[in-house]
């Protein structure tokens, strides 16, 4: 059992309450997931610049200088905000991969949670109230943003093990569910190069996802292909840098409702979690059908 | 009428002083404010009183139900009036997966749509639908009537045996030895008095009836891949 939730805002004025109405949401999921939480904000500033969010385990160490040190390996101007065991390096959007390969060079033991223009992922083992107020997520502003309480079943529970994940630029992907053929399928996504750091199933999924997409899929596309290509149970929820999408396996008994009102596309793992939504009473509210794509998109 | 506020009464409350009206009833009519998608409301409840839920709820709303008639004034989670034996239990939005699973009787109204597995294993609970339901609806359903105003998803009534389904639109697909059936005289008059209690506004004409084929009841190895 995990808990997702999801909020895509259509009415700008609400963006800068994306993070309090995330946070409560993912708070009420607590008993779905206790051992860890996270989170993805979207957030596109507008400017050239893109986002690393990094995360170690000894962030004190590890992140003194690192700013520097990044700035002098890629001879451009690097700013670092640090919260918690996460921090936020930005650099202009042409440097990000070069960022990316300085920044394991310079310290492996730093983990890349995600990279892009809108996208920042932070998680951590513990309660999803304590994983949100380390971060701050109920002062975020964004876009959209995807949650998930994480109760571990294929995996041990480390940050790394925690979702979302993010496999590829401005994606990322939580899971409510288990895949059963997610060795084999590493196996033979890690032969076509695919970059998998851990030995979760949810990573694997996101990784299909994100290689489909590389190969020219759409999100759509990519998520209709994996219905086929994964074996087990899930409900997806996805995010890219304009979208949202979500995706449930034919069975479909992971549980999933979304409302929708003129100012945003909410997803819950139970009804629970949208009940403090503005204007629920008089939200359209369904049960996504089982394996069929949604998918909104802010252009 | 006698209220109780959730939120501020909290769950085990609500349910202790609803279940103890099969000791002595205190009101016959009772409300529950706040519900907030919360689990496992008015369960156990063994008594004649009415309870009015207002808003929607999260899972196995009135599970274990006697008697009762609990009215969910929004839409319910999964396995609302599981294992029902009596009473009645009315949902005037949706219902999401396995409603009325295993229910041995009372009559479950859903208004809107029911998802995937309503009424799996159903033992005896007469189930009606204003709309459509998901796929494996009654699987391996015992006896007692599953009734469809709009249409059934994949595999209805899959090793099912004497449930009876009465569908109103498409079905996109049988399940392993459910067959089409013929409506006689008495499912008709069956089919009627269902849709009047329910207050479904539907001609029982308008109906087909499907059922077992009886072929998967006693093990025959020519039927292995069928099971």
């Amino acid at each position: 059992m995990c808990g997702i939730v999801g909020l895509f805002i259509k009415d700008p004025s609400l963006k800068p309450k994306l993070g309090s109405m995330l946070n409560d949401m993912l708070i009420t999921m607590t008993d779905r997931g206790p051992d860890s939480a996270g989170f993805a904000v979207y957030n596109d500033d507008g400017s050239s610049n893109a986002k690393l969010t990094i995360q170690s385990d000894n962030a004190a160490e590890d992140f003194a200088g690192l700013d520097k040190a990044l700035s002098d390996a890629t001879g451009t101007a690097v700013s670092m905000k640090v919260v918690d065991t996460h921090a936020v390096l930005t650099v202009d959007a042409s440097k990000l991969a070069d960022a990316r390969k300085a920044l394991n060079e310079i310290n492996e033991n730093i983990h890349v949670m995600s990279a892009g223009e809108s996208i920042e992922i932070y998680k951590e083992v513990g309660l999803p109230v304590d994983v949100a107020e380390r971060f701050g997520l109920d002062q975020m502003s964004g876009s959209h943003g995807i949650g998930h309480t994480r109760m571990a079943t294929e995996s041990k529970v480390t940050t790394n093990g925690a979702h979302p994940f993010s496999t590829g630029v401005d994606q990322c992907l939580v899971h409510n569910g288990s895949l059963s053929n997610h060795n084999s399928l590493r196996r033979k996504l890690r032969r076509e190069g695919v970059t998998i750091e851990s030995e979760n199933d949810t990573e694997v999924g996101a990784a299909y996802v994100s290689h489909q997409m590389e190969l020219g899929s759409t999100l759509g596309e990519a998520l209709e292909s994996s219905l086929d290509a994964l074996d087990g149970f899930f409900t997806f929820v996805v995010g890219t840098k304009d979208g949202f999408g979500v995706v449930r396996d034919p069975i479909a008994c992971k549980p999933a409702v979304m409302a929708e009102t003129d100012q945003y596309v909410a997803f819950g793992s139970e009804y629970r979690a949208l009940v403090n939504l503005p204007g629920i009473e008089d939200a359209k509210v369904w049960e996504p059908e089982p394996a069929t794509v949604y998918f909104w998109n802010h252009k | 009428m006698k209220s109780i506020d959730l939120e501020a009464q909290g769950l085990r409350e609500l349910n202790i002083t609803l279940q103890a009206q099969s000791e002595k009833i205190e009101d016959d009519s009772w409300e529950i404010i706040n519900p907030k998608g919360s689990h496992a409301l008015a369960v156990g409840l063994n008594a004649p009183i009415e309870v009015a839920i207002n808003g929607s709820t999260g899972y196995y709303t009135a599970g274990m139900n006697q008697q009762a008639t609990v009215h969910v004034k929004g839409s319910a989670g999964p396995g609302v009036a599981e294992n029902m034996m009596s009473g009645k239990v009315l949902i005037d939005g949706d219902a999401s997966q396995y409603a009325g699973a295993t229910g041995q009787g009372g009559l479950l109204v859903i208004k809107g749509n029911a998802s995937s597995r309503c009424g799996i294993s159903m033992k005896g609970i007469n189930i009606v639908v204003g709309g459509s339901i998901g796929h494996m609806a009654a699987f391996m359903g015992q006896s007692g009537n599953l009734v469809v105003c709009g249409d059934a998803g994949d595999a209805l009534g899959d090793s099912c045996y004497e449930a009876r389904f009465f569908v109103r639109g498409s079905v996109k697909s049988l399940g392993a030895d459910c067959e089409k059936k013929e409506m006689r005289p008495e499912h008709l008059e069956i089919l009627k008095e269902l849709l009047d209690e329910a207050g479904m506004d539907a001609k029982p004409e308008e109906f087909t009836r499907y059922g077992s084929a009886r072929n998967l009841y006693n093990f025959d190895v020519d039927n292995a891949g069928a099971y």
